[in-house]
């Protein structure tokens, strides 16, 4: 067949050819589909609002401007503040889980998944469970009425605890895997090789596992801060209009609010914490690497 | 495809280089392999023999103006490996893991459309000369056989297309000791018995000097010394040769006078030996040269054979080896000299040598190698 | 060397695990409850599941969702594949900046994604329904297509390859015969994910679907906003199990070698 003899050839003689062939289908629906509305969004965001929400041909720095504005600054300190909040709270959490998974044993796989399942399901779903468990006749005062430890139902919704709960229960297993991942790789014989040269369980963990697992702790601190920077259905379902976060007023801008332009620079700002945070991570890395204690 | 024709060049490397980026793996290498022949390529890791097995394969290509290299006399440069007829055994294997044994042995086969009747019994038939029963193997997947028998699989799927010439890259290297051993018998004895080129590779020279007819020693993608194994072992050109097969001791000197057919090679000090004629010789020129321990012995200073270069030291050690005891003697200006001395049994005549005695090492002049500057 | 974990640390773990499921298990069990108001468990029954067929905008956002997932899932699973394969099996420029590129989707806030392609849409004037829908799906998938893929193809034999170059394949049939059979449980995983995560997408689907079309979630989100009955426990359960089940069938693929 000439047609595959020459597809061979062709194939075979430009090694480069090949490569940009399989890259240009994904390569220009990312390009399209996914840079050029970013470019699009950060030029908007310089631009003057128009008549109905949408720009006006000018440059402005103004959208920019007006998260000086205490209002706004607020909603930056919060997201902030909560990311971070949610970040240690789920290290704490996650850590120890990570840890007992990887010792699991036999009960290895289904532990796994029952940390990767929650990982997958509907992030609307999970935050509607913690609105059904929460809310004033929700399951929690219910039963807290029933068994007399209250007089009246615990108004937890529409609460900054509400919001950090459903934070945490959101990103939690984000937080675990890495770990998990991290602590999989470390050779026990040097936890035995620690042991005989005499250091106790504790002195293991702080100068052996801890530091060995540090790749998958700033993995998944990242892994969370950074969603946790952009959400929004948690602060929209269980905070309401009280403690919003950037990502609510981004959402704001395109519907009731009607500015694009400054929700163009709203997400602009999220999206500079966001890589910001990914640089750091990179940096870190970097300096790490050298997988030591790895198997 | 029919065995190699004997006594034909079937193989033919001319002024081979290849570069990856500014690494050179393989530098201006020259060589010919003969029909039939089993033709080893031995070196240290890095060496660049993996790259010169790969390049005869064709899963890499000579460097632009990097030389040719030739199949039955032909320039297959740009040939893609399913363009020359050329069957190949893996260090790994590779066996494919989502066929059965059976699809696996006929791959090559189906590929050559030979026709479906032929290929079970020419499966069959390569099954059995790796000595696996095609009833119990046929349906098996390559994740159910131990290393040893996926080995064979690996070899029945090169042999069942009667190559020409079959290539081995380190095949048995993740065999153990005694199962490697016959297996080695084995690989000679296919060799002989089908009259397929065989292109070994491998680090391990024990191996190289059983199997093969000839080996080519490889040193930092040079080709370092190319002869049959009695060559290779007792005529080691350059020093890295004589280190890596075998043991030997390096003994300097400058070439003083000639006498007859000998020359005297004095050394720093007083002492000095004599070696035979050799065309790259002649007055005042730097000398350097490799005994091996079994060509060497050990006397009392005074009473040293005539004839014989000996010099003069100290034992330091001497080291049980079963058939042979190893004698270390410091010899001033040359460091330890190790001496192979034959085990004649320490329970019922044991060596009268001691750690501090003095003695002589000493061995015949026809025994030295000269060897080339590196 | 003792390696039983401490007590305490099974405490904490148990306690976690809790945290992470209660709320769910939660939901499912009250989906069959009789109660239609009351959080106190009056009798099992299976109306509210019934209920949900007779909603019309139920059945139509399931509708939705399973065309722009299947669709979404294809396209990704073809490209992510073909990206994966270019970054795994070639060197070439701009490779590095390449892969990280390939990252961004994945660390983008989806608010910010969302919106980006709205305002894409307007300007080209794009009617917004179920094509834009998956177009924005395929946008977010195709890099997680590409991670699966290409840990798959990474841990793959490359000798595999040679061998089968050797024994007289050349480069076309031994893509079909020997690199596809070998990547596919790979390629399944990653489409499974791929349509779970398009299934599961409410914020990217609320900004890009316009008034016409809307995929289950954001009919789930309306009803939500608008009244909690226990009709979105059912369906918010009949979500997690078809979840729970791409997922195991997912891991299962990725596990077998």
């Amino acid at each position: 067949m000439a047609g595959r003899e020459r597809a061979l050839a062709w194939l075979y003689s430009k090694p480069e050819a090949r490569a940009w062939a399989l890259l240009a289908p994904g390569g220009f629906w990312l390009l399209l589909f996914f840079l050029v509305p970013l470019l699009i969004m950060f030029v908007y965001s310089f631009m003057p609002r128009g008549i109905y929400g949408g720009v006006e041909p000018g440059f402005t720095l103004e959208h920019y401007a007006r998260f000086f504005d205490p209002l706004y600054l607020e909603v930056l300190q919060r997201t902030f503040v909560w990311s971070i909040a949610c970040t240690v709270i789920c290290l704490v959490l996650g850590y120890p889980v990570a840890y007992l998974i990887v010792r699991g044993g036999r009960w290895r796989t289904l532990l796994l998944f029952l940390v990767v399942l929650p990982f997958w399901t509907s992030f609307l779903v999970r935050t509607f469970a913690m609105i059904f468990l929460m809310r004033d006749t929700g399951l929690i005062n219910n039963w807290l009425l029933k068994l007399g430890l209250i007089g009246q139902p615990l108004s937890m919704l529409y609460t900054p605890f509400a919001v950090m709960a459903g934070l945490v229960y959101g990103f939690l297993p984000f937080m675990i895997l890495p770990i998990y991942a991290s602590l999989e790789k470390l050779d026990p014989s040097l936890l035995e090789a620690a042991e005989v040269l005499g250091a106790r369980p504790r002195a293991r963990f702080q100068k052996v596992t801890l530091p060995l697992s540090m790749p998958g702790v700033v993995a998944g601190c990242l892994l969370v801060f950074i969603p946790a920077l952009g959400s929004f259905l948690t602060s929209d379902l269980l905070g309401g209009a009280k403690e919003m976060m950037i990502g609510n007023l981004v959402q704001n801008q395109f519907s009731s609010a009607r500015n694009w332009p400054f929700g163009s620079a709203a997400s602009f700002i999220v999206m500079a914490l966001v890589l910001a945070a990914v640089m750091i991570y990179l940096r870190v890395k970097d300096k790490n690497t050298g997988e030591a204690g790895s198997k | 495809m029919t065995p190699s024709p004997k006594g034909q060049c079937v193989v033919e490397f001319s002024g081979v280089s290849k570069s990856f980026g500014d690494l050179k793996a393989v530098d201006d290498i020259s060589f010919e392999i003969q029909g039939g022949e089993f033709f080893s390529i031995l070196g240290p890791s890095g060496c660049g023999k993996t790259t010169t097995l790969r390049l005869l394969a064709g899963f890499e290509q000579p460097d632009e103006d990097g030389g040719e290299v030739k199949l039955l006399g032909q320039t297959v440069n740009k040939k893609r490996p399913y363009e020359r007829q050329i069957a190949m055994v893996f260090q790994n294997y590779a066996l494919f893991p989502h066929l059965t044994v059976a699809k696996n042995v006929a791959f090559g086969l189906e590929q050559r459309k030979t026709p479906k009747h032929e290929i079970g019994d020419r499966v069959r038939r390569a099954l059995e000369m790796v000595r696996l029963k095609p009833e119990v193997f046929l349906k098996r997947m390559p994740g159910q056989l131990s290393g040893g028998q996926r080995q064979r699989v690996a070899l029945a799927r090169a042999l069942v297309l009667e190559p020409t010439i079959l290539l081995l890259d380190e095949p048995l290297g993740a065999i153990d000791l005694k199962l490697r051993k016959e297996m080695q018998l084995e690989l000679k004895a296919l060799n002989k018995q089908l009259g397929t080129t065989f292109v070994y590779v491998t680090h391990d020279q024990e191996e190289a000097l059983t199997m093969s007819d000839r080996i080519a020693v490889m040193d930092n993608a040079r080709v370092a010394q190319l002869g049959t194994p009695a060559e290779i072992y007792e005529n080691p050109r350059t020093a890295f040769v004589a280190k890596f097969i075998g043991e030997s001791n390096f003994f300097e000197g400058q070439a003083r006078e000639r006498s007859n057919s000998r020359w005297q090679i004095g050394q720093v000090g007083e002492t000095s030996f004599q070696v035979p004629h050799h065309p790259s010789l002649e007055e005042g020129c730097e000398v350097r040269i490799a005994v091996r321990p079994e060509w060497m012995d050990v006397f009392k200073p005074d009473a040293i054979p005539p004839g014989e270069n000996a010099l003069i030291g100290t034992i330091r050690d001497i080291i049980y080896l079963g058939e042979t005891m190893h004698v270390i003697v410091t010899v001033p200006g040359s460091g330890d000299v190790t001496v192979a001395v034959r085990n004649e049994g320490q329970l019922i005549k044991p060596l009268t040598w001691k750690k501090g005695d003095a003695a002589a090492v000493a061995w015949l002049p026809e025994d030295c190698q000269i060897l080339e500057k590196d | 060397m003792n390696l039983r974990p401490p007590p305490w640390l099974i405490a904490v773990s148990v306690a976690v695990y809790l945290f992470l499921h209660l709320p769910i298990l939660v939901l499912v069990v009250f989906s069959f409850n009789s109660s239609k108001f009351s959080v106190d468990w009056r009798g099992f029954t299976f109306q509210w599941y019934h209920r949900l067929l007779e909603r019309p905008d139920i059945l139509r956002g399931l509708k939705v969702s399973l065309v722009v997932g299947v669709a979404a899932t294809v396209i990704s699973a073809v490209l992510g594949t073909l990206l994966a394969l270019a970054l795994a099996r070639h060197r070439f420029r701009g490779r590095r900046a390449f892969e990280g590129f390939l990252y961004v989707p994945i660390v983008t806030p989806e608010i910010v994604t969302g919106i980006s392609l709205l305002m894409l849409f307007a300007l080209m004037k794009f009617p917004l329904g179920v094509t834009t829908i998956t177009i924005a799906h395929v946008a977010f998938c195709i890099s997680f297509v590409v991670i699966v893929v290409l840990a798959r193809l990474e841990g793959m034999d490359e000798n595999l390859e040679e061998a089968a170059m050797i024994l007289g394949a050349d480069e076309i049939t031994t893509f079909w015969k020997i690199t596809v059979p070998q990547l596919w449980p790979g390629i399944l995983a990653g489409a499974l994910l791929a349509f779970t995560m398009s299934f599961d997408d409410f914020i990217i689907t609320s900004f890009v679907s316009g008034s016409g079309s809307s995929t289950l979630p954001i009919v789930v989100y309306s009803m939500v906003r608008k009244n909690v009955e226990p009709s979105i426990n059912a369906i918010s359960t009949i979500i997690l199990v078809v979840t729970a089940f791409l997922i195991y069938f997912a891991d299962r693929l990725l596990q077998e070698k």
